[in-house]
């Protein structure tokens, strides 16, 4: 233990000498948290749409207002015929194009049915199938209106039955999306933090050669990873609580469930997450090779953790990888503990899957470190 | 007995990349307490191998090692505790400070610098006016006084220097080798390698080492007196007009550029004289000829001893 003291001080030693990577440390994650979620907004606007109205009619007219009415569209004065409307797409000026043909409300009146044809840029998936779904909820409650409008024409008796569907959200009653992802992109930042500097650690003193002399010396594997392992804990936990910080002061998310859990989650999480560092660092010869690596599996646990698509509709294989993926369990505990308020119980399964990995990834690492060849 | 040997080697062989390079081939050596010896040999020769297996960082394929009466496998801690190794390469925390760097060693083996400072004074005292400075921005020469105070600073049995020398200036080395004559007063065993022939003097005894091969140990005088040859000097005004007149003439053994001079070795050369050399040479139409004889050094030797090796493995008739 003494010997472990006399590491640490050294390790600490040395991350206050380098005063720009302790900035970069608390203030990187900082600004990324204040600028990242804001600019991941899923929520589609502004969706330019070119109108073909080949009717122009009273009733064309009205679907016209009310597409523009609905604020989620922009209206692109794209010519008079679809083939002309065609190119606004094919450059990308116009994210979709509504065609109403000829006879539309002579038709609608006389035979109750017409058709529209909507034609969307899929190239942004995203803007299209939600833009595409704006369009269509548009149309449906124009339907419903106009129902009611041809019945009181024709006086016939109102007989369609309609379910109406009132919905609420769950712990996000406004579907507001900051709830969803600053917390996880919270955690994602200080996945970044920790796994890159645990990994370029021990590289550095194998780089430097300074691994060497430590090696013919009595310090034994444990103490010299420990060493390692708890200042990057520290800052772990310190960057986490900025973190927490800047969730309640810029985006005003109050954790629901206690700090007790969230920590005790966080405590469990930084060491399985360092022991992955530290299993990278082993295995990598210089810092190129263990960016190289940590840069590959930060992808990975970026786009496969749920952060951004929910891991239940990934396909079987991906779910299983997902799952293997400490940063995936943390997010989803985080989102439960912040938003839902979840206590120790609800998350015991991810909790325990956590201590498999802190177990698991650090054994891998000590066993792995090699103090002769 | 186990008192008297410090270091001992017994068939040790070492190979790397699955057995394709050998590094270290089948040597045997030993060190008694309290000498000062040094291992001489070119870069690649298998030293720094050597020395890795010694400290107990490389596992030998072959053979077993002991230092200190302890074996490099099973008694690695007990080793750790007693040797001090001051690798090729500086390898100190170049953002810590000379005194943080100094300090730290001393507590990871459990002791202090002042529970020791005698040892490591005179060396110490002379880096002692940057110890607030890091080392990464020291001079190569204290890096290495540094290295060496560091590598001292627990009081080891056994130092082990790996080409301490190599990249100093002549002035700091003379210096060192001095410092290692005032630790071996002390009793340390202390094991140097160095790639550099003059230096090889300066040890007790020699190995020396050439292609993971230990050609001859023994102390340089007996290296040097067993060279079984006249050697001479020559030299003339076109110095490679005689080399290669002399490597046309079969009576010259052998024939080498040694510094300004060409150095000679005739057949049944024990009978020659320089008279003879210098009127064959004057037959070959050179001018300002010199003609002497030489004591051989130890890199002559090692010249030598390394032919012999290359005949030895031609199966020549």
């Amino acid at each position: 233990m003494r010997v472990l003291r006399y590491i640490l001080q050294k390790e600490f030693l040395q991350i206050f000498r380098d005063k720009s990577i302790l900035a970069m440390m608390f203030v990187m994650p900082t600004i990324q948290l204040i600028i990242i979620p804001l600019a991941m907004n899923f929520d589609v606007k502004d969706i330019n749409i070119a109108i073909v109205d080949n009717d122009h009619s009273s009733l064309s007219q009205k679907l016209v207002t009310k597409v523009g009415a609905s604020g989620y569209f922009r209206y692109i004065n794209a010519g008079t015929s679809y083939q002309k409307a065609l190119p606004y797409i094919e450059n990308g000026a116009a994210d979709m194009i509504m065609e109403i043909p000829a006879g539309f409300e002579r038709n609608l009146v006389r035979e109750g049915i017409q058709k529209i044809a909507i034609s969307v840029d899929g190239i942004n998936g995203t803007k299209a199938a939600l833009g595409a779904g704006y369009l269509n909820s548009v149309i449906a409650d124009f339907n419903k209106n106009l129902q009611l409008n041809i019945i009181a024409i024709t006086k016939q008796p109102a007989a369609q039955p309609v379910i109406d569907i009132t919905f609420s959200n769950w712990y996000n009653p406004l579907s507001e999306y900051k709830y969803y992802i600053v917390p996880g992109v919270l955690v994602l930042l200080l996945t970044l933090i920790g796994g890159f500097i645990s990994a370029l650690n021990i590289v550095k003193e194998k780089e430097a050669g300074t691994i060497e002399q430590i090696n013919v010396t009595p310090v034994k594997k444990w103490e010299f990873i420990a060493g390692k392992m708890v200042p990057f804990w520290v800052i772990g936990m310190i960057v986490f609580t900025l973190g927490l910080i800047v969730t309640w002061a810029v985006y005003g998310i109050f954790p629901e469930g206690s700090f007790g859990v969230l920590y005790l989650f966080a405590a469990v999480y930084l060491v399985a997450l360092l022991g992955f560092g530290l299993l990278i660092s082993t295995y990598s010869a210089n810092q190129l090779q263990a960016m190289f690596i940590a840069f590959f599996f930060m992808m990975i646990f970026m786009l496969m953790s749920g952060l951004f698509t929910s891991v239940e509709s990934m396909p079987a294989w991906a779910g299983a990888i997902a799952h293997l993926t400490p940063i995936t369990h943390f997010i989803k505990v985080v989102r439960m503990i912040v938003l839902k308020g979840s206590d120790l119980g609800d998350i015991k399964t991810e909790f325990f899957y956590m201590i498999l990995f802190a177990v698991v990834l650090n054994g891998w690492a000590i066993w792995n470190y090699k103090k002769t060849t | 007995m186990k008192q008297m040997k410090s270091v001992t080697l017994q068939n040790i062989t070492k190979t790397y990349d699955k057995g394709k390079v050998l590094a270290v081939d089948d040597v045997s050596l030993t060190i008694d307490k309290g000498e000062l010896f040094g291992l001489i040999g070119p870069d690649g020769a298998g030293k720094t191998s050597i020395f890795r297996i010694l400290t107990t960082v490389l596992l030998a394929d072959k053979g077993t090692a002991t230092v200190d009466g302890f074996d490099t496998v099973k008694d690695y801690q007990a080793i750790r505790n007693r040797i001090g190794y001051m690798p090729g390469k500086f390898s100190l925390y170049q953002d810590l400070t000379v005194k943080e760097n100094l300090s730290f060693f001393a507590t990871l083996f459990g002791t202090s610098i002042e529970k020791n400072y005698d040892l490591i004074k005179d060396i110490y005292e002379q880096i002692k006016p940057f110890n607030n400075r890091r080392a990464g921005k020291l001079s190569g020469g204290m890096k290495q006084k540094l290295a060496l105070c560091c590598a001292l600073i627990h009081k080891p049995e056994v130092l082990f220097l790996d080409e301490p020398t190599t990249g100093v200036d002549v002035v700091s080395r003379r210096e060192f080798w001095e410092m290692l004559k005032k630790l071996k007063q002390q009793g340390i065993t202390i094991l140097v390698s160095t790639p550099y022939m003059d230096e090889a003097v300066l040890c007790e005894r020699i190995a020396l080492i050439q292609n993971g091969r230990i050609m001859s140990v023994d102390t340089p005088q007996h290296i040097i007196a067993a060279y079984p040859v006249k050697l001479f000097a020559m030299r003339a005004n076109n110095i490679y007009k005689l080399l290669s007149d002399l490597r046309k003439n079969e009576q010259v053994e052998s024939s080498y550029p040694f510094g300004e001079y060409l150095h000679v070795t005739l057949k049944n050369g024990n009978e020659k004289d320089t008279g003879e050399l210098r009127s064959w040479a004057e037959k070959q139409g050179h001018t300002h000829i010199e003609v002497k004889d030489i004591e051989p050094t130890i890199e002559d030797s090692f010249i030598r001893l390394m032919n012999e090796k290359k005949e030895m493995a031609l199966p020549h008739s």
